[in-house]
C-alpha cells in the first residue's frame, strides 16, 4: 500500500508540475497576476507530493517490505535502521528521487524567500524550475520507477553495496545533490531574465545568495565525498580523477567562476552576458553529470547498472534543456549585452583580475571535461580505445591553478575600475616579503626541499598573508574605535570572501604536505613484531574475529607509539558481509592536526607458522587540511549567504557610493 | 549585429557534445559486442614485467584455457576488481596472465606488491599496440581464451563476486571440460 500512495503521489507531483510549468510563465507573458500568483502555491504543492513519495521510499525501506524491487536489491533484514535509510538513495531510482527531492526543495525555497522579487520574475524563475522537474519526474516515472513491486516477493534482500555501508554515504549523497540541483536556480534565474529581457545588476544581485548556496552544498559534498574515499576505499587515495569525481567537479569549476562573474556583474553592470551564459553552464554540467553516471557511458568505480532506454532519455531532456537555454541566449543575449556602453576599467583593476580569474578557471573546466570525455570521443570517432588518467589531469590541472592561487591574493585587494602600479607594488611588498622567505626555509625544516612543496607553501602562504594585510588594512581604515566596532562595521560577505580563500591555502597546504611528505610501506608483520615509520613505531599486537550485524570482520590490534610512549591504539578490519560475499577492507586511521597514521590489513601471509599478514602503514602529513579548507571555503559561503544586503527589501541599484568608494581604498562589499 | 554569430557559438559546440554523447550511448562499453569473441587471441610476444630480458608470447598458452586480464596501476577500476582476482588465483583454476597497459613497469610492480599478485605472470604493454589488437575499450578488461587460442568471452569493466561465479566461471569450467 505504502509504495502504491508514494507512486500516484509523484504522478500527482508530475501534474503540479507541468501546471507550474505553463500557467505562470502564460501570466507573465500576459501580465496576468492571478496566473503569476499560482506560482508559489503550485511549487509548494509540488513539493509536499514529492517528499511524500520520499517519505513513502524511506518507509519501505525501515520496514524491509521484499516485495518492493528495489528494496530487496538493496536492503537486508541484518542491516542496521540508519543504513536502511540510506539505502533508499543507495539505487539508481532511489538516487534519481532524491535529485527531485533537493530539486523541489529548492523550488520550495525559492517561493518562500522571494517576497521582495517582482511576481513576474518569480513566476517565470519557479515555471522554469518546474519544467526541469516535469523531466525528471518523467524519468523517474517511465523508466526507473523507485516503487515496483517484486512478484513473488523476495524472502530476504539482497544487501547494500558494502562499499556504501559507511557513515559518509548518509550525507555525502544528500549534500552533493543540494549542490548539483541548487544551481537549477541560478540556471532559472538566468533563463527567467532572458526571457523577460531584463538583465541587469538587479539580476546578479537577486542569483548571488542562491549561487552560492549551492555552491556551498556542493562543496561540501564534494569534501565529503573524498573523505568517504579515502576512509572507506582503503587506498590512502583522497582524489582520483574518477569520471563521477569530475562529473561533480566540473559544476563547481563552473560555479565558482560563476560566483565571481556575478560579483563583477553586480557591482560594475558589465559582464552580463558571460555571467548568463556561465549560470547556464554551471547547471549544465551538473546534469551533464547526472548523465554520465547514470546512462554508463564512462566506465568507473561507481558503476551503477545501466540500460539504455534511461541513456537515451536523460540525453533527450538534456538536447532540451541545455540546447533550448543556449539557443534563447543566442537569440536574446546580443540584444540585452549592448544595452549600456561597457564601463571603462584598466588592466590592473579589479574587474580584470576577476576576468582572468574566470579565464584560468573555464580553461581549467574545459581541460576536465575533455579529460573526461577524451575516451568517448576517440572512440565515438573509431580512432582506437583510450582511457585518461591522473597523470593528464595532474599536468594540466595545476599550471593552470598556480597562477588563478596568485591572483586570488591581489584582486581582494586591487580596486574596482583601476589601480597604478606603485600603488598596488606597495600594497603587496610586505605579503611578498614575508611569505617568500618563509616558504624558502620551510621545507628545509621539514627536512626535504622540493622545489614544488615550495611552490605549494608558497602559495598557501601568500593567500594567508595578503589576507591577513588586507583585513588589517580595512581596519585601519574603518572609522570605528573599537575592535568589535571595527569587525562589525564590515559586511559579513567580506570575511566570507577572506575565509573562502583562506580555506584554499590550507587546502593547499594539505595537498602539498600529503604530495610532498607522504610515507608509506608494505611490511610483513605476525603478532608481536613491530615496525618503525618515521618518528612512529607499530606493533602488531594481537588479531582476532569481531561479529558484526550483517558482517563477520577479522580485526587486528595495532599500537602506534612515539619515543617509547604509545599514543593510539588502532584496529583495522577485514570484513567479510554474508549476504553479497564481497570483502572489504576498512582501515584504522588515527586523525590528528599534522597528520594521520593508517594502518590497513592486506590478507594473511600463506604458509607462514607465525600467523603473519601483509600490513600497508602510511603515515600521511596534514591529510586533514585538505578537508579542513573545503570546509572553510563552505563556511565562507554559509557567510556570504547569511549576508543581510540581500534580504533588503528596497531592490537596490548600485549606486554611485559603490563605486567612488572603492577610490578610497575601502571597497563597498568584499567581493 | 554583426558579431551576434558569436552567440551561437555555445549552442554548436553543446551540439557537438551532443553528437558525441549520442554516439557513446550505442557505444555501451558494458555490451559485448567484441568483434572478437570467437576469433583466434591475436598473437603477440611481450617483455615480462618481473623479468623484462625474458619474453611470453600468447603461443605459448596453446593447450589451456587461460585469462588475460588488462590492468594498469593508473587505473582505479583495476583496485576494485583486484580481491575477487586474487580469491580466484587462490583457487589455481587456469592462468591468469595480466597485459599491463600503458604503465611504469616500477609503478605496476610497487602496486602488485601491494595490493597481491593474482598473475600467473604480467607483460608489459608501455605502448598500448597488444591492447588495440585486443579491442580494449578501458582498463580492467578480461579475456578468456580456450585451450585452441581463440577468445571465447570477454568482459568489460571490474569483476566482482558476482560476474565471477556467474559470469566467468560457468565458461571457464564448460571449457576446460
Amino acid at each position: 500500500m505504502i509504495p502504491e500512495l508514494g507512486h500516484f503521489a509523484l504522478i500527482l507531483a508530475l501534474c503540479l508540475a507541468l501546471t507550474l510549468g505553463i500557467v505562470p510563465m502564460v501570466g507573465a507573458a500576459r501580465g496576468n497576476a492571478r496566473m503569476t500568483g499560482t506560482a508559489r502555491a503550485l511549487a509548494q504543492g509540488q513539493f509536499l507530493f514529492i517528499a511524500f513519495a520520499f517519505g513513502c521510499l524511506v518507509a519501505s525501506f525501515l520496514g524491509n517490505d521484499f516485495s518492493v524491487m528495489n528494496v530487496a536489491s538493496n536492503s537486508n533484514t541484518k542491516l542496521p535502521a540508519y543504513y536502511r535509510v540510506t539505502a533508499s538513495w543507495g539505487s539508481h531510482e532511489g538516487s534519481i528521487l532524491l535529485w527531485l527531492l533537493m530539486l523541489s526543495g529548492w523550488t520550495f525555497a525559492v517561493s518562500i524567500f522571494s517576497r521582495n522579487l517582482p511576481d513576474a520574475v518569480v513566476a517565470r524563475v519557479l515555471a522554469v524550475m518546474g519544467w526541469i522537474s516535469v523531466g525528471f519526474l518523467l524519468f523517474l516515472l517511465l523508466t526507473s520507477n523507485p516503487f515496483a513491486r517484486l512478484v513473488p516477493a523476495a524472502l530476504e534482500g539482497r544487501d547494500l553495496n558494502p562499499l556504501l555501508q559507511d557513515p559518509g554515504m548518509i550525507y555525502h549523497p544528500p549534500m552533493l545533490y543540494m549542490g548539483y540541483v541548487g544551481f537549477s536556480v541560478a540556471f532559472a534565474f538566468a533563463v527567467a531574465a532572458l526571457i523577460g529581457g531584463k538583465l541587469d545588476a538587479t539580476w546578479a544581485r537577486w542569483s548571488r545568495p542562491w549561487t552560492t548556496a549551492a555552491w556551498m552544498f556542493l562543496t561540501v559534498g564534494i569534501c565529503l565525498g573524498s573523505a568517504w574515499a579515502y576512509y572507506t576505499l582503503g587506498w590512502g587515495g583522497w582524489w582520483f580523477w574518477d569520471p563521477v569525481e569530475n562529473a561533480s567537479f566540473m559544476p563547481w569549476l563552473a560555479g565558482t567562476a560563476l560566483i565571481h562573474s556575478l560579483a563583477v556583474t553586480e557591482k560594475r553592470g558589465i559582464f552580463k552576458s558571460w555571467t548568463v551564459l556561465l549560470a547556464m553552464v554551471a547547471f549544465s554540467l551538473s546534469l551533464l553529470g547526472t548523465f554520465l553516471v547514470r546512462s554508463g557511458v564512462l566506465t568507473s568505480v561507481h558503476a551503477f547498472a545501466t540500460d539504455p532506454k534511461r541513456g537515451v532519455f536523460i540525453l533527450t531532456f538534456l538536447a532540451l534543456v541545455i540546447g533550448g537555454s543556449l539557443l534563447l541566449y543566442a537569440w536574446r543575449a546580443p540584444t540585452l549585452g549592448l544595452a549600456r556602453a561597457p564601463r571603462a576599467f584598466t588592466p590592473m583593476a579589479r574587474e580584470s583580475l576577476l576576468l582572468i580569474n574566470n579565464v584560468l578557471l573555464v580553461v581549467a573546466l574545459l581541460a576536465v571535461i575533455l579529460g573526461t570525455l577524451y575516451p568517448l570521443f576517440v572512440d565515438a570517432l573509431g580512432a582506437g580505445k583510450i582511457s585518461v588518467g591522473p597523470p593528464y589531469f595532474d599536468s594540466v590541472f595545476y599550471p593552470l591553478m598556480a597562477p588563478a592561487l596568485v591572483l586570488m591574493g591581489i584582486g581582494p585587494i586591487a580596486r574596482w575600475r583601476g589601480e597604478t602600479w606603485p600603488e598596488l607594488a606597495a600594497k603587496l611588498m610586505w605579503p611578498l616579503l614575508i611569505s617568500l622567505p618563509v616558504a624558502v626555509a620551510l621545507p628545509f625544516l621539514l627536512g626535504r626541499w622540493t622545489p614544488l612543496v615550495c611552490l605549494g607553501l608558497w602559495l598557501a602562504l601568500w593567500i594567508f598573508a595578503t589576507s591577513a594585510f588586507a583585513v588589517a588594512r580595512r581596519f585601519r581604515a574603518t572609522a570605528a574605535t573599537g575592535w568589535m566596532a571595527k569587525i562589525a562595521a564590515n559586511s559579513p560577505s567580506y570575511y566570507a570572501m577572506h575565509i573562502a580563500h583562506i580555506g584554499i591555502a590550507v587546502f593547499v597546504i594539505g595537498v602539498t604536505m600529503v604530495k610532498g611528505f607522504e610515507s608509506e610501506r608494505d611490511v610483513r608483520l605476525a603478532p608481536g613484531e613491530s615496525v618503525n615509520e618515521g618518528a612512529y613505531a607499530f606493533r602488531f599486537v594481537s588479531i582476532g574475529e569481531r561479529p558484526g550485524p550483517n558482517y563477520k570482520a577479522v580485526q587486528g590490534r595495532f599500537e602506534v607509539s612515539r619515543n617509547g610512549t604509545v599514543i593510539e591504539t588502532l584496529t583495522p578490519e577485514k570484513r567479510n558481509y554474508f549476504a553479497s560475499g564481497q570483502t572489504m577492507t576498512n582501515a584504522a586511521i588515527a586523525s590528528g592536526l599534522t597528520g594521520d597514521l593508517y594502518v590497513s590489513l592486506g590478507e594473511p601471509i600463506e604458509g607462514a607458522t607465525d600467523g603473519a599478514w601483509g600490513v600497508r602503514i602510511y603515515v600521511k602529513p596534514f591529510v586533514d587540511w585538505i578537508w579542513a579548507g573545503c570546509l572553510l571555503m563552505a563556511l565562507g559561503g554559509l557567510l556570504a549567504v547569511c549576508d543581510r544586503r540581500y534580504r533588503l527589501k528596497t531592490e537596490r541599484k548600485p549606486k554611485a557610493a559603490d563605486i567612488t568608494s572603492g577610490a578610497q581604498g575601502v571597497p563597498a562589499a568584499g567581493d | 549585429m554583426a558579431r551576434a554569430w558569436r552567440y551561437f557559438l555555445p549552442l554548436a559546440i553543446f551540439f557537438g557534445l551532443l553528437a558525441f554523447l549520442w554516439k557513446g550511448l550505442s557505444l555501451d562499453p558494458r555490451a559485448i559486442p567484441s568483434p572478437m569473441i570467437n576469433l583466434p587471441a591475436p598473437a603477440f610476444t611481450l617483455p615480462q614485467l618481473h623479468a623484462p630480458e625474458k619474453t611470453f608470447s600468447a603461443a605459448e598458452m596453446k593447450g589451456k584455457v587461460w585469462i588475460l586480464n588488462v590492468w594498469g596501476s593508473w587505473c582505479v577500476s583495476c583496485r576494485y576488481e583486484h580481491p575477487s582476482l586474487n580469491r580466484l588465483a587462490k583457487q589455481q583454476l587456469l592462468p591468469i596472465i595480466g597485459l599491463n597497459w600503458k604503465d611504469v613497469p616500477a609503478d605496476a610492480q610497487g602496486w602488485l606488491a601491494k595490493f597481491g599478485n593474482p598473475y600467473t605472470l604480467s607483460v608489459s604493454d608501455a605502448e598500448g599496440r597488444v591492447a588495440i589488437d585486443y579491442g580494449v575499450y578501458g582498463a580492467p578488461e578480461t579475456f578468456i581464451i580456450d585451450k585452441n587460442g581463440v577468445i571465447r568471452m570477454k568482459h568489460t569493466g571490474p569483476i566482482d563476486e558476482k560476474i565471477l561465479e556467474e559470469k566467468l566461471l560457468p565458461v571457464i569450467r564448460e571449457l576446460q571440460k
